[in-house]
């Protein structure tokens, strides 16, 4: 089956990132596959490179970049929701006029169209958080 | 955009301001709109509050993003289900809500309802039905 995983919460502070790693990871192990993770609202967080959790604790960006790159999963960050909260890649540093990037390499910035798109296109769209 | 059309069910349970779900969720309609999919707003819980008319944020600086519910008909978002028992377990009735229209172009753009208000077991029937849900 073909999955899009949508992830409305930030890391940390709810559960929802973990719940859908270890969802993603298991269908992928299962054998399914993952059109597109999509982070959304205070989601767009576990996109971010410079969290730094405590070193006894699991780093949750880490994470979702190692599955990414394992997997070559599409880990997109919602671009109107990253504005809002401030993250940021090369693009939208240089089109805000902001003076840093924050944005984890194996994830991208891009529009809520690649929601849509990723619910258009999979057999079952997968919400995590409140 | 797309040759796949799918019936897209965005439920909408929590209130309007309080926290961001709401807003980024009418965010979410108004780009998905460019798609063309089947598409159906449903409003329970909390949710029913979104849709009240008057709203005033002053006293609490947020911007009042209630004028654009109004703008959906104009994207072709015809299908507003307001579940029923939420309105009655908040003490609202439907003249609470704003009055939501669209424009019928096979009807000479005759202003038709938007709103329609549902049973929860009609609106169960509804997420049953509904190939995408959008929860919010």
């Amino acid at each position: 089956m073909r999955f899009a995983i949508q992830v409305n919460e930030g890391p940390y502070q709810h559960q929802a990132s973990d719940s859908a790693y270890f969802f993603t990871k298991t269908a992928l192990e299962k054998g399914h596959e993952v059109f597109r993770v999509f982070f959304y609202h205070d989601g767009v967080n576990n996109g971010s490179r410079l969290t730094t959790p405590p070193q006894d604790d699991r780093n949750i960006v880490e994470r979702w970049a190692e599955l990414g790159e394992q997997h070559d999963l599409d880990l997109v960050v919602c671009v109107a929701a990253a504005q809002r909260r401030g993250v940021v890649d090369e693009g939208e540093m240089q089109r805000n006029g902001k003076d840093a990037t924050n944005i984890h390499p194996r994830f991208r910035i891009s529009g809520l169209g690649q929601l849509v798109e990723a619910a258009i296109q999979s057999d079952r769209l997968v919400v995590f958080g409140d | 955009m797309s040759e796949t059309i799918k019936k897209f069910l965005y439920l909408n349970r929590k209130a309007p301001y309080g926290t961001i779900y709401a807003w980024e969720s009418l965010e979410v309609v108004l780009i998905g709109a460019a798609f063309d999919q089947d598409v159906s707003l449903a409003f329970v819980d909390d949710g029913v509050y979104q849709l009240i008319k008057d709203q005033d944020t002053k006293g609490i600086g947020m911007k009042n993003f209630s004028p654009t519910y109004t703008a959906l008909g104009d994207y072709e978002v015809k299908k507003v289900f307001v579940e029923k028992e939420s309105l009655e377990e908040r003490g609202l009735t439907l003249d609470d809500l704003q009055h939501l229209v669209w424009e019928d172009e096979d009807d000479d753009w005759a202003e038709k309802d938007s709103i329609e208000l549902v049973s929860r077991e009609e609106m169960t029937a509804l997420m049953e039905d509904a190939e995408v849900v959008f929860s919010f």
